[in-house]
Protein backbone atom coordinates (compact mmCIF):
# COMPACT_ATOMS: atom_id res chain seq x y z
CA UNK A 1 0.00 0.00 0.00
CA UNK A 2 1.13 3.26 -0.50
CA UNK A 3 0.54 6.64 1.59
CA UNK A 4 2.09 10.60 0.35
CA UNK A 5 3.53 11.74 3.09
CA UNK A 6 4.75 15.32 4.00
CA UNK A 7 7.90 15.29 6.18
CA UNK A 8 8.42 18.96 6.46
CA UNK A 9 11.60 20.40 7.72
CA UNK A 10 12.24 19.38 11.29
CA UNK A 11 12.08 15.76 9.94
CA UNK A 12 14.92 16.55 7.52
CA UNK A 13 17.49 17.97 10.15
CA UNK A 14 17.19 18.37 13.73
CA UNK A 15 14.10 15.45 13.92
CA UNK A 16 15.11 13.34 11.66
CA UNK A 17 14.81 10.43 14.52
CA UNK A 18 11.31 10.76 13.57
CA UNK A 19 11.40 10.56 10.15
CA UNK A 20 13.42 7.58 10.18
CA UNK A 21 11.16 5.79 12.72
CA UNK A 22 7.88 6.86 10.73
CA UNK A 23 9.39 5.13 7.61
CA UNK A 24 10.74 2.16 9.85
CA UNK A 25 7.40 1.31 11.42
CA UNK A 26 5.18 1.90 8.42
CA UNK A 27 7.49 -0.57 6.70
CA UNK A 28 7.03 -2.81 8.96
CA UNK A 29 3.34 -2.96 7.70
CA UNK A 30 4.25 -2.78 4.22
CA UNK A 31 3.25 0.82 3.81
CA UNK A 32 5.30 2.55 1.49
CA UNK A 33 5.58 5.94 2.27
CA UNK A 34 5.67 8.42 -0.76
CA UNK A 35 7.72 11.83 -0.46
CA UNK A 36 5.55 14.74 -1.98
CA UNK A 37 8.27 15.94 -4.97
CA UNK A 38 9.39 19.38 -4.87
CA UNK A 39 7.55 20.25 -1.56
CA UNK A 40 8.35 23.50 0.46
CA UNK A 41 8.34 24.48 4.17
CA UNK A 42 5.00 24.57 5.21
CA UNK A 43 5.99 28.40 6.85
CA UNK A 44 4.99 27.49 10.50
CA UNK A 45 4.59 29.55 13.30
CA UNK A 46 6.87 32.72 11.30
CA UNK A 47 4.34 33.27 8.56
CA UNK A 48 1.24 33.02 10.19
CA UNK A 49 2.75 35.46 12.69
CA UNK A 50 3.84 37.88 9.74
CA UNK A 51 1.73 37.60 7.18
CA UNK A 52 -1.34 35.69 6.83
CA UNK A 53 -1.69 35.12 2.59
CA UNK A 54 1.62 33.38 3.09
CA UNK A 55 0.79 31.58 5.41
CA UNK A 56 -2.22 30.06 3.58
CA UNK A 57 -0.18 30.11 0.32
CA UNK A 58 3.04 27.68 1.55
CA UNK A 59 0.95 24.83 2.57
CA UNK A 60 -1.64 25.28 -0.79
CA UNK A 61 1.48 25.08 -2.80
CA UNK A 62 2.10 21.50 -0.91
CA UNK A 63 -1.68 20.11 -0.92
CA UNK A 64 -1.30 21.26 -4.85
CA UNK A 65 1.56 19.29 -5.80
CA UNK A 66 0.29 16.53 -3.95
CA UNK A 67 -2.48 16.13 -5.73
CA UNK A 68 -0.98 17.17 -9.08
CA UNK A 69 1.46 13.38 -7.67
CA UNK A 70 -2.30 11.97 -7.48
CA UNK A 71 -2.25 11.45 -3.86
CA UNK A 72 -5.46 10.98 -2.77
CA UNK A 73 -4.29 10.88 1.57
CA UNK A 74 -0.97 12.19 3.04
CA UNK A 75 0.30 11.53 6.63
CA UNK A 76 1.99 14.95 8.14
CA UNK A 77 3.98 13.89 11.00
CA UNK A 78 5.12 16.90 12.40
CA UNK A 79 2.02 18.05 14.48
CA UNK A 80 3.20 21.84 13.48
CA UNK A 81 2.98 21.21 10.07
CA UNK A 82 -0.05 19.31 10.24
CA UNK A 83 -2.15 22.16 11.53
CA UNK A 84 -1.12 24.66 8.92
CA UNK A 85 -2.14 22.28 6.23
CA UNK A 86 -5.12 21.49 7.85
CA UNK A 87 -5.84 24.95 8.39
CA UNK A 88 -5.42 26.44 5.11
CA UNK A 89 -7.89 23.67 3.41
CA UNK A 90 -10.57 24.75 6.48
CA UNK A 91 -9.28 28.56 5.06
CA UNK A 92 -9.60 27.92 1.38
CA UNK A 93 -12.52 25.91 1.52
CA UNK A 94 -15.04 28.29 2.86
CA UNK A 95 -13.37 31.67 1.35
CA UNK A 96 -13.14 31.54 -2.05
CA UNK A 97 -11.66 34.84 -2.89
CA UNK A 98 -9.08 34.02 -0.72
CA UNK A 99 -8.75 30.55 -2.34
CA UNK A 100 -8.58 32.49 -5.52
CA UNK A 101 -5.60 34.87 -4.31
CA UNK A 102 -3.62 32.48 -2.92
CA UNK A 103 -4.15 30.05 -6.37
CA UNK A 104 -2.53 33.02 -8.27
CA UNK A 105 0.39 33.34 -5.92
CA UNK A 106 1.30 29.75 -6.15
CA UNK A 107 0.01 29.71 -10.34
CA UNK A 108 -0.80 25.80 -9.31
CA UNK A 109 -4.68 24.02 -9.23
CA UNK A 110 -6.19 23.66 -5.99
CA UNK A 111 -9.35 21.79 -5.16
CA UNK A 112 -8.68 20.70 -1.43
CA UNK A 113 -8.81 17.24 -2.32
CA UNK A 114 -6.33 15.87 -0.40
CA UNK A 115 -7.15 13.94 2.91
CA UNK A 116 -4.34 15.03 5.73
CA UNK A 117 -3.68 12.78 8.62
CA UNK A 118 -1.83 13.18 11.45
CA UNK A 119 0.00 10.39 13.18
CA UNK A 120 -2.27 9.11 15.71
CA UNK A 121 -5.01 8.86 12.19
CA UNK A 122 -2.58 7.69 10.21
CA UNK A 123 -1.41 4.71 13.05
CA UNK A 124 -5.13 4.18 14.50
CA UNK A 125 -6.38 3.34 10.25
CA UNK A 126 -3.56 1.57 9.35
CA UNK A 127 -1.35 -0.04 12.01
CA UNK A 128 -3.71 -0.80 14.72
CA UNK A 129 -6.02 -3.20 13.17
CA UNK A 130 -2.85 -5.33 12.26
CA UNK A 131 -1.10 -5.18 15.47
CA UNK A 132 -2.06 -8.44 16.61
CA UNK A 133 0.46 -10.70 17.48
CA UNK A 134 3.27 -8.17 16.58
CA UNK A 135 4.02 -6.74 19.76
CA UNK A 136 7.13 -8.92 20.95
CA UNK A 137 8.43 -6.35 23.39
CA UNK A 138 5.59 -4.85 24.83
CA UNK A 139 6.84 -1.25 26.07
CA UNK A 140 5.85 -1.73 29.69
CA UNK A 141 6.93 1.70 31.37
CA UNK A 142 4.95 3.94 32.35
CA UNK A 143 4.03 6.61 30.15
CA UNK A 144 3.19 10.36 30.17
CA UNK A 145 1.26 10.80 26.50
CA UNK A 146 2.45 13.90 25.97
CA UNK A 147 -0.11 16.17 23.04
CA UNK A 148 1.43 19.68 23.14
CA UNK A 149 -1.48 21.79 21.22
CA UNK A 150 -1.44 21.44 17.52
CA UNK A 151 -2.84 18.03 17.57
CA UNK A 152 -6.03 18.61 19.50
CA UNK A 153 -6.45 22.39 19.01
CA UNK A 154 -8.58 23.88 17.84
CA UNK A 155 -10.86 21.51 17.52
CA UNK A 156 -13.73 22.75 15.55
CA UNK A 157 -11.40 22.75 12.51
CA UNK A 158 -9.05 19.86 13.27
CA UNK A 159 -11.81 17.48 14.55
CA UNK A 160 -9.26 15.08 16.37
CA UNK A 161 -9.26 13.73 19.78
CA UNK A 162 -10.59 15.95 22.40
CA UNK A 163 -9.07 19.25 23.83
CA UNK A 164 -9.24 18.23 27.35
CA UNK A 165 -7.60 15.30 29.04
CA UNK A 166 -7.25 13.60 24.80
CA UNK A 167 -6.60 9.73 24.88
CA UNK A 168 -5.80 8.74 21.08
CA UNK A 169 -1.79 8.25 22.10
CA UNK A 170 -2.71 6.68 25.31
CA UNK A 171 -4.33 3.58 23.70
CA UNK A 172 -2.40 3.42 21.31
CA UNK A 173 0.55 2.98 23.98
CA UNK A 174 -1.38 0.86 25.85
CA UNK A 175 -1.27 -1.21 22.97
CA UNK A 176 1.80 -1.31 22.84
CA UNK A 177 2.19 -2.77 26.58
CA UNK A 178 3.02 0.52 28.40
CA UNK A 179 0.74 1.79 31.34
CA UNK A 180 -0.46 5.49 30.43
CA UNK A 181 -0.25 7.72 33.40
CA UNK A 182 -3.11 10.13 34.40
CA UNK A 183 -1.57 13.68 34.32
CA UNK A 184 -1.76 17.46 34.60
CA UNK A 185 0.02 18.85 31.43
CA UNK A 186 -0.82 16.39 28.25
CA UNK A 187 -2.14 19.67 26.50
CA UNK A 188 -0.65 22.08 27.89
CA UNK A 189 2.03 24.48 25.45
CA UNK A 190 6.22 23.51 25.47
CA UNK A 191 7.06 27.00 24.20
CA UNK A 192 7.15 25.80 20.85
CA UNK A 193 8.40 28.44 18.21
CA UNK A 194 10.20 30.28 20.99
CA UNK A 195 12.84 28.04 21.60
CA UNK A 196 15.17 30.10 20.52
CA UNK A 197 14.31 33.79 20.23
CA UNK A 198 13.12 33.34 24.44
CA UNK A 199 15.35 29.74 25.90
CA UNK A 200 14.26 30.99 29.12
CA UNK A 201 10.15 31.07 28.28
CA UNK A 202 10.84 27.26 27.16
CA UNK A 203 12.61 26.27 30.01
CA UNK A 204 9.62 27.20 32.30
CA UNK A 205 7.10 25.82 30.19
CA UNK A 206 8.68 22.82 29.12
CA UNK A 207 10.16 22.41 33.16
CA UNK A 208 6.49 22.16 34.48
CA UNK A 209 6.01 19.58 31.99
CA UNK A 210 8.91 17.25 32.42
CA UNK A 211 8.35 18.28 36.47
CA UNK A 212 4.61 16.83 36.71
CA UNK A 213 5.55 14.13 34.43
CA UNK A 214 8.61 12.69 36.68
CA UNK A 215 6.64 13.35 39.99
CA UNK A 216 3.76 11.33 38.70
CA UNK A 217 6.40 8.87 38.32
CA UNK A 218 6.60 8.23 34.63
CA UNK A 219 9.40 6.29 32.55
CA UNK A 220 9.56 8.24 29.37
CA UNK A 221 7.26 10.89 27.37
CA UNK A 222 5.51 10.10 24.45
CA UNK A 223 5.37 12.86 21.75
CA UNK A 224 4.13 13.34 18.27
CA UNK A 225 5.59 16.62 17.21
CA UNK A 226 9.27 17.46 16.54
CA UNK A 227 9.18 21.58 18.34
CA UNK A 228 7.96 19.81 21.42
CA UNK A 229 10.36 17.12 21.18
CA UNK A 230 13.44 19.55 20.36
CA UNK A 231 11.92 21.24 23.48
CA UNK A 232 11.55 18.39 26.08
CA UNK A 233 14.93 16.55 25.11
CA UNK A 234 17.92 19.42 23.27
CA UNK A 235 16.55 21.52 25.60
CA UNK A 236 16.84 19.69 29.06
CA UNK A 237 19.38 21.80 30.33
CA UNK A 238 17.37 24.80 30.48
CA UNK A 239 14.25 22.77 32.03
CA UNK A 240 16.88 21.37 34.67
CA UNK A 241 17.94 24.57 35.77
CA UNK A 242 14.62 26.16 35.69
CA UNK A 243 13.74 22.60 38.02
CA UNK A 244 16.62 23.05 40.12
CA UNK A 245 17.62 19.00 39.41
CA UNK A 246 18.52 16.40 37.13
CA UNK A 247 15.52 14.65 35.33
CA UNK A 248 17.15 12.63 32.72
CA UNK A 249 13.37 10.75 32.13
CA UNK A 250 13.94 10.31 27.84
CA UNK A 251 11.26 11.63 25.19
CA UNK A 252 10.03 9.13 22.39
CA UNK A 253 8.52 9.67 19.59
CA UNK A 254 5.14 7.73 19.63
CA UNK A 255 6.67 6.02 16.31
CA UNK A 256 10.07 5.04 18.66
CA UNK A 257 8.05 3.61 21.37
CA UNK A 258 5.74 1.36 19.15
CA UNK A 259 8.60 0.27 16.76
CA UNK A 260 10.29 -0.87 20.48
CA UNK A 261 7.28 -2.99 20.76
CA UNK A 262 7.79 -4.48 17.51
CA UNK A 263 10.94 -5.39 18.23
CA UNK A 264 12.71 -2.99 15.58
CA UNK A 265 16.19 -1.87 15.22
CA UNK A 266 17.06 0.58 17.63
CA UNK A 267 19.20 2.43 15.32
CA UNK A 268 16.47 2.25 12.38
CA UNK A 269 14.81 4.08 14.77
CA UNK A 270 17.40 6.77 15.52
CA UNK A 271 16.70 6.16 19.67
CA UNK A 272 21.04 7.58 19.48
CA UNK A 273 20.21 11.07 18.09
CA UNK A 274 18.47 11.99 21.67
CA UNK A 275 19.88 14.74 23.76
CA UNK A 276 18.52 12.65 26.84
CA UNK A 277 19.88 9.02 26.70
CA UNK A 278 17.05 6.39 25.50
CA UNK A 279 17.46 3.92 28.32
CA UNK A 280 14.06 2.47 28.26
CA UNK B 1 3.13 39.53 28.94
CA UNK B 2 2.19 43.02 29.75
CA UNK B 3 -1.22 42.89 28.65
CA UNK B 4 -3.56 39.18 29.53
CA UNK B 5 -5.36 38.47 26.44
CA UNK B 6 -8.83 39.33 27.86
CA UNK B 7 -7.63 43.33 28.68
CA UNK B 8 -6.45 43.03 25.26
CA UNK B 9 -9.82 42.11 24.07
CA UNK B 10 -11.40 44.58 26.36
CA UNK B 11 -8.60 47.91 24.69
CA UNK B 12 -9.77 46.69 21.50
CA UNK B 13 -13.59 46.45 22.50
CA UNK B 14 -13.50 50.00 23.40
CA UNK B 15 -12.44 51.39 19.98
CA UNK B 16 -10.58 53.96 21.38
CA UNK B 17 -7.66 54.29 18.72
CA UNK B 18 -4.77 55.37 21.62
CA UNK B 19 -5.99 51.82 23.34
CA UNK B 20 -5.83 49.89 19.80
CA UNK B 21 -2.41 51.79 19.50
CA UNK B 22 -1.18 50.36 22.69
CA UNK B 23 -2.62 46.92 21.59
CA UNK B 24 -0.11 46.97 18.61
CA UNK B 25 2.71 48.19 20.68
CA UNK B 26 2.17 45.89 23.23
CA UNK B 27 4.82 42.69 23.64
CA UNK B 28 2.07 40.64 24.80
CA UNK B 29 1.08 40.00 21.25
CA UNK B 30 4.82 38.73 20.41
CA UNK B 31 4.56 36.24 23.49
CA UNK B 32 1.31 34.55 22.49
CA UNK B 33 2.57 31.29 21.13
CA UNK B 34 -0.81 30.81 19.45
CA UNK B 35 -1.13 27.63 21.55
CA UNK B 36 -4.97 27.77 21.14
CA UNK B 37 -5.79 27.36 24.52
CA UNK B 38 -7.70 30.64 25.69
CA UNK B 39 -9.67 29.72 22.20
CA UNK B 40 -10.21 25.94 23.37
CA UNK B 41 -11.36 27.55 26.72
CA UNK B 42 -13.08 31.13 25.72
CA UNK B 43 -16.87 30.70 26.90
CA UNK B 44 -17.72 33.77 24.29
CA UNK B 45 -15.39 31.31 21.32
CA UNK B 46 -13.63 34.22 20.38
CA UNK B 47 -10.68 33.52 18.26
CA UNK B 48 -7.94 34.98 20.50
CA UNK B 49 -4.90 33.45 18.75
CA UNK B 50 -6.32 34.33 14.91
CA UNK B 51 -6.69 37.96 16.34
CA UNK B 52 -2.67 37.58 17.74
CA UNK B 53 -1.72 36.83 14.45
CA UNK B 54 -3.94 39.52 12.57
CA UNK B 55 -2.61 41.95 15.52
CA UNK B 56 1.13 40.88 15.03
CA UNK B 57 1.26 41.41 11.07
CA UNK B 58 -0.24 44.84 11.22
CA UNK B 59 1.87 46.18 14.29
CA UNK B 60 4.88 44.87 11.79
CA UNK B 61 3.16 46.52 8.88
CA UNK B 62 2.81 50.08 10.86
CA UNK B 63 6.33 49.44 12.21
CA UNK B 64 4.78 49.54 15.67
CA UNK B 65 6.37 45.83 16.99
CA UNK B 66 7.81 46.38 20.76
CA UNK B 67 11.16 46.55 20.84
CA UNK B 68 11.14 44.08 24.06
CA UNK B 69 10.33 41.34 20.85
CA UNK B 70 13.00 42.61 18.68
CA UNK B 71 14.66 38.82 18.81
CA UNK B 72 11.30 37.44 18.30
CA UNK B 73 10.36 39.20 15.37
CA UNK B 74 14.22 38.57 13.88
CA UNK B 75 13.71 34.87 14.45
CA UNK B 76 10.73 35.14 12.60
CA UNK B 77 12.14 37.13 9.62
CA UNK B 78 15.46 34.97 9.53
CA UNK B 79 12.99 31.95 9.23
CA UNK B 80 10.97 33.28 6.41
CA UNK B 81 14.18 34.58 4.51
CA UNK B 82 15.56 30.97 5.04
CA UNK B 83 12.70 29.81 3.00
CA UNK B 84 12.22 32.51 0.50
CA UNK B 85 15.85 31.40 -0.88
CA UNK B 86 15.46 27.77 -0.50
CA UNK B 87 11.98 26.55 0.05
CA UNK B 88 12.94 24.77 2.43
CA UNK B 89 14.33 25.71 6.47
CA UNK B 90 18.09 25.52 6.86
CA UNK B 91 19.07 25.47 9.99
CA UNK B 92 22.53 26.53 10.16
CA UNK B 93 21.39 29.16 7.98
CA UNK B 94 18.84 30.47 10.46
CA UNK B 95 21.08 30.39 13.05
CA UNK B 96 23.61 32.66 11.34
CA UNK B 97 20.93 34.83 10.19
CA UNK B 98 19.21 35.25 13.48
CA UNK B 99 22.84 35.82 15.43
CA UNK B 100 23.84 38.30 12.46
CA UNK B 101 20.54 40.50 13.19
CA UNK B 102 20.50 40.25 17.05
CA UNK B 103 23.86 40.36 17.78
CA UNK B 104 23.43 37.17 20.37
CA UNK B 105 26.75 35.53 18.72
CA UNK B 106 27.24 33.22 22.03
CA UNK B 107 23.53 32.29 23.11
CA UNK B 108 22.90 28.47 21.72
CA UNK B 109 26.68 27.88 20.47
CA UNK B 110 27.34 24.78 22.41
CA UNK B 111 24.05 23.49 20.73
CA UNK B 112 25.42 23.17 17.23
CA UNK B 113 28.64 20.82 17.83
CA UNK B 114 26.37 18.56 19.98
CA UNK B 115 23.47 18.46 17.13
CA UNK B 116 26.38 17.66 14.56
CA UNK B 117 27.43 15.02 16.39
CA UNK B 118 24.14 13.51 16.42
CA UNK B 119 23.16 13.97 12.94
CA UNK B 120 21.23 16.63 13.49
CA UNK B 121 22.24 19.28 11.71
CA UNK B 122 22.47 19.88 7.61
CA UNK B 123 25.63 21.52 6.68
CA UNK B 124 23.91 22.03 2.96
CA UNK B 125 20.96 23.69 2.91
CA UNK B 126 18.31 21.17 0.78
CA UNK B 127 17.07 23.16 -1.89
CA UNK B 128 13.66 22.64 -3.86
CA UNK B 129 13.59 22.79 -7.66
CA UNK B 130 10.73 25.16 -7.91
CA UNK B 131 12.51 28.12 -6.50
CA UNK B 132 11.14 30.90 -8.59
CA UNK B 133 7.58 29.63 -7.86
CA UNK B 134 8.66 30.25 -3.83
CA UNK B 135 10.02 33.63 -5.37
CA UNK B 136 6.52 34.20 -6.71
CA UNK B 137 4.32 33.59 -3.79
CA UNK B 138 6.75 35.70 -1.21
CA UNK B 139 6.48 38.58 -3.64
CA UNK B 140 2.69 37.77 -4.51
CA UNK B 141 1.71 37.46 -0.66
CA UNK B 142 4.14 40.56 -0.02
CA UNK B 143 2.03 42.88 -2.24
CA UNK B 144 0.05 44.70 0.99
CA UNK B 145 2.92 43.96 3.57
CA UNK B 146 6.19 45.68 3.79
CA UNK B 147 8.19 43.01 5.76
S1 LIG C 1 -3.06 31.44 22.08
FE1 LIG C 1 -2.06 30.66 23.96
S2 LIG C 1 -0.34 32.09 24.29
FE2 LIG C 1 -1.74 33.09 22.82
S3 LIG C 1 -3.12 34.34 24.08
FE3 LIG C 1 -4.14 32.36 23.81
S4 LIG C 1 -3.52 31.12 25.61
FE4 LIG C 1 -2.11 32.88 25.48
Amino acid sequence: MTLGLYPGCSLKGSSREYAESVITVAKAFNINLEEIKDWNCCGATAAHNMNKELSLALPARILSLAEKQGLKEIVVPCAACYSRLTMTKYELAKDPELKAAVTDANGLEYTGSVNVLNIIQMLDKYITPNLDGRVIKPFDHRVACYYGCLLVRPHEILKFDREEDPQSMDVLMLKAGATPIDWAFKTECCGAGLSVSRTSSVGRLSGKIIGDAKDRGAEAVIVACPMCHSNLDMRRDAINSYLGEKIDIPVLYITQAIGLALDLDRKALGLQRHFVKVTV
Amino acid sequence: MDYPPSVIMRMLQTGIPNLEDKVLRSFSIWVCLTCEMCFARCPMSIDIPKMMDFLREKSINEKKANPKAKEIVAFHKSFLDSIKYTGRLYEIGLFVDYKARTLKILDDLALAPKMMKRGKLNLIPEMIKDRSGIASIFRKSNKKNKN
